[in-house]
Order: C-alpha cells, then structure tokens, then sequence
C-alpha cells in the first residue's frame, strides 16, 4: 500500500523545518499547533514522523546521545535519530503533541549549539524595537512578567527563549513553546538588549551580576541535553561569547506592572566585557 | 633527600576562559565549574606537565604575590588535589604528556 506523505514547514527561529507525515490528522494538528510558524520558505531540514499507537505517555528524562554521525533522541513517549549531515531525522511517537514539542526543542537546541545560538528558559518580549530576556529557575516569574505586560509589549515565548547570533550581538526570536500561559509568542525577531535573571522580591530593582556569575547562571538554564564533550564545549564558547555582548542584570521585582517600566527605561551603560580563550 | 616532584597538566577534558580578568573552566564531562582567583590562575596557566609544581609556586606565584613560599607551597598542593578530583588537572611523580584544553 502506497501512503501518501505530507508536508507542514515549521519554521522557528529563522529555521525552516518540514515536518512529513502520512497520518492526516496529524498534520491537522501540526498545522494548528504550530500556526503563525508555517512557513513557506525553502525547508533547510526534515523530520518524518511515524505514529505508534503502543507507547505511553511519560515523564522520563530524555537521552541524547551520539552513534557516529547520527544523534540519537530517546524517551518513554518517543524514539528519534537525527542526523546533521544529511539534515534529516525520523520520529516514532505517539499523537502526543508535548512528544512534538520536545523532539522539535531538541532538534532546534542540536542546530543552535553548532551555530552559536542557544534555547534558553527564559521569557522574552520585544519593548520599543529591544528584545529582552527574563530567565530563571521556575517559580522564578518568567510567566508573571509577560501577564504583566502592559500593551505595545510583543510576546516572544513566556517558557523558551530562541537566541541567535547577529553581525550586532544576539537576537531572540519568538516560539511557539508556551509554559503556563498556554499561548503561543509572536513569530517576530529583535535584537537582544539584555538579558534578567528574575527574583522576586519586595521592590523592583536593577542589579549588578559579575560576569562569572552571570556565566554559570546562563549556562544553568540553557536546554541542552546532548551528551556530547564538543558540543558542551561549544556552548560554554557562546555563553561566554554572549556575557560578553549583552547586558546581564538581575531583576528583582514586586509582582506588579511598574516593572515594565525600569525595563523599558533600561539603558545599561555596556561597553562589552574583554574576554580570551 | 627531596620529595618527589609533582607535575601537574590541564585535562583535555575541560573548556577555560578569560572574562572579565578571572579565569572560568568547565569540565565539559559533567559540565561543572570553578572560577579561579589569580594566584589559581597562575598555576592552572603554568601546568604543562613537565614544570614540577615547586617551581611553578617559586617562579609564578611567589614571584608576583606577597605570599610565604611554604604556605604558598601548601596551598598549592591542596588546590592542585581539588581540581585534579574534579578532574581539571592531571597529576603524576613523573612528567606528563602535555594535553591542550579546548
């Protein structure tokens, strides 16, 4: 029997992915999970995905490995092999959109690492043309900043942030990873202007962060998952890369909308911190 | 008779960088790290694995630092013991083959 494939383009971050399947509700399902990121432009990668209807759901860690040229992506719910080279992976899973999601996250975390960018749990909104990142630990207030939000304010992620390298420093982008808002960002782009790590506290407040810190605080909550000497080595280049050009604060506030205004007021006196391998 | 010598090497298994003028590295095995002040800095720079560590404290830290040698020498070895546990720096009796970090 012949099965005919189809196709969606999801193209987040700049990086047009096709995503082929036989099965026609699973493209219906694609196609509204991932609306505002079907894309039109030329796909650079593929992934196929093939339904199982035996594997359960779970909650186990995910492993990432490498078995020569091909990674290799395993978890309860879904077995994956991707490989860089020939840009094209496959997926068994069930029709379990938090299994899409992942697999799509892992994918885009591989890309990202080889070229100088990275996912990052943090919210991120664009405010007068600067986009900013708000990370930390959950419970840390990521969700609570983009409620607060005041208009005129463009919701990037409030879960996933999507960082690239640009010719002036970094850009985030938004995704459509949601976490408790339950809603997808806009699929837009700026460039980086700083990036919090959120506490809440009594007041609202701007704080200073050494460099070191600010390293071992975004590698923390950078997702990656590979396990993969090179790779990890790539990352702790790029994150320091990053400290380097971007404004690192912390960001203490009181849950309630005047914190948008010391962000959008936030104009760090940056000259770039000096850095050497 | 003199102790033996230790010689100590950076791992092959690490990631260092300068930023700011402190020195961060990164087991890139288990993704752990360890800033390092700058008499660290010092001897995490000289080891080579073929300079013995007495004279790495005599030329590079008490040299530029207002330090006693002993305790400098004392100090040294403890911090060497550290970073070789989490394994940043290899130590031998014997010179060792020089590993370039990454």
């Amino acid at each position: 029997m012949v099965a005919l494939r189809k196709v969606a383009c999801v193209e987040i971050g700049g990086t047009p992915i096709a995503l082929a399947t036989s099965n026609e509700a699973f493209l219906d399902l694609l196609r509204q999970r991932y609306d505002g990121f079907l894309s039109a432009s030329r796909p650079e990668f593929e992934l196929e995905f093939d339904l199982e209807s035996a594997r359960p759901a779970s909650d186990d860690d995910v492993r990432v490995s490498r078995e020569g040229d091909e990674w290799l992506i395993k978890r309860g719910d879904f077995h994956a092999c991707w490989d860089p080279r020939s840009r094209r992976g496959n997926v068994r899973h069930t029709a379990n959109p938090y299994s899409l999601d992942s697999v799509l996250r892992i994918v885009h975390s591989l890309i990202l690492a080889e070229r100088g960018g990275f996912l990052l749990h943090a919210a991120s909104a664009i405010c007068d043309g600067r986009a900013f990142l708000f990370s930390g630990v959950s419970g840390a207030g990521k969700t609570t900043m983009t409620r607060l939000a005041p208009p005129g304010i463009t919701l990037l992620t409030d879960e996933i942030s999507y960082v690239r390298p640009s010719p002036d420093g970094y850009s985030a982008f938004g995704t459509p990873f949601s976490g408790e808002l339950a809603k997808a960002g806009e699929n837009c782009k700026a460039p980086v202007s700083a990036l919090f790590f959120l506490e809440q506290g009594p007041e609202n407040r701007v704080g200073e962060l050494s460099s070191t810190e600010a390293v071992r605080r975004l590698m923390r909550n950078i997702l990656f998952f590979a396990e993969d000497q090179g790779l990890v080595e790539k990352l702790f280049a790029t994150a320091c890369d990053f400290v380097a050009r971007v404004p690192i604060r912390r960001l203490t506030f009181y849950p309630d909308a005047r914190v948008w205004d010391l962000v959008r007021e936030f104009e760090p006196n940056f000259q770039g911190v000096p850095q050497h391998a | 008779m003199p102790e033996n010598p230790i010689y100590i090497a950076r791992s092959s298994a690490i990631a260092a960088r300068a930023l700011a003028g402190e020195m961060m590295v990164m087991n890139s095995a288990d993704s752990t790290f360890f800033t390092l002040n700058a008499v660290a800095t010092a001897i995490f720079q000289a080891a080579d694995g073929h300079t013995p560590l007495r004279e790495i404290v005599r030329d590079r830290v008490c040299e530029q630092f207002d330090v006693d040698p002993e305790q400098a020498e004392a100090d040294a070895e403890q911090f060497v013991a550290e970073l070789s546990g989490h394994g940043i720096l290899l130590v031998s009796n014997q010179p060792l083959a020089s590993e370039k970090p990454r």
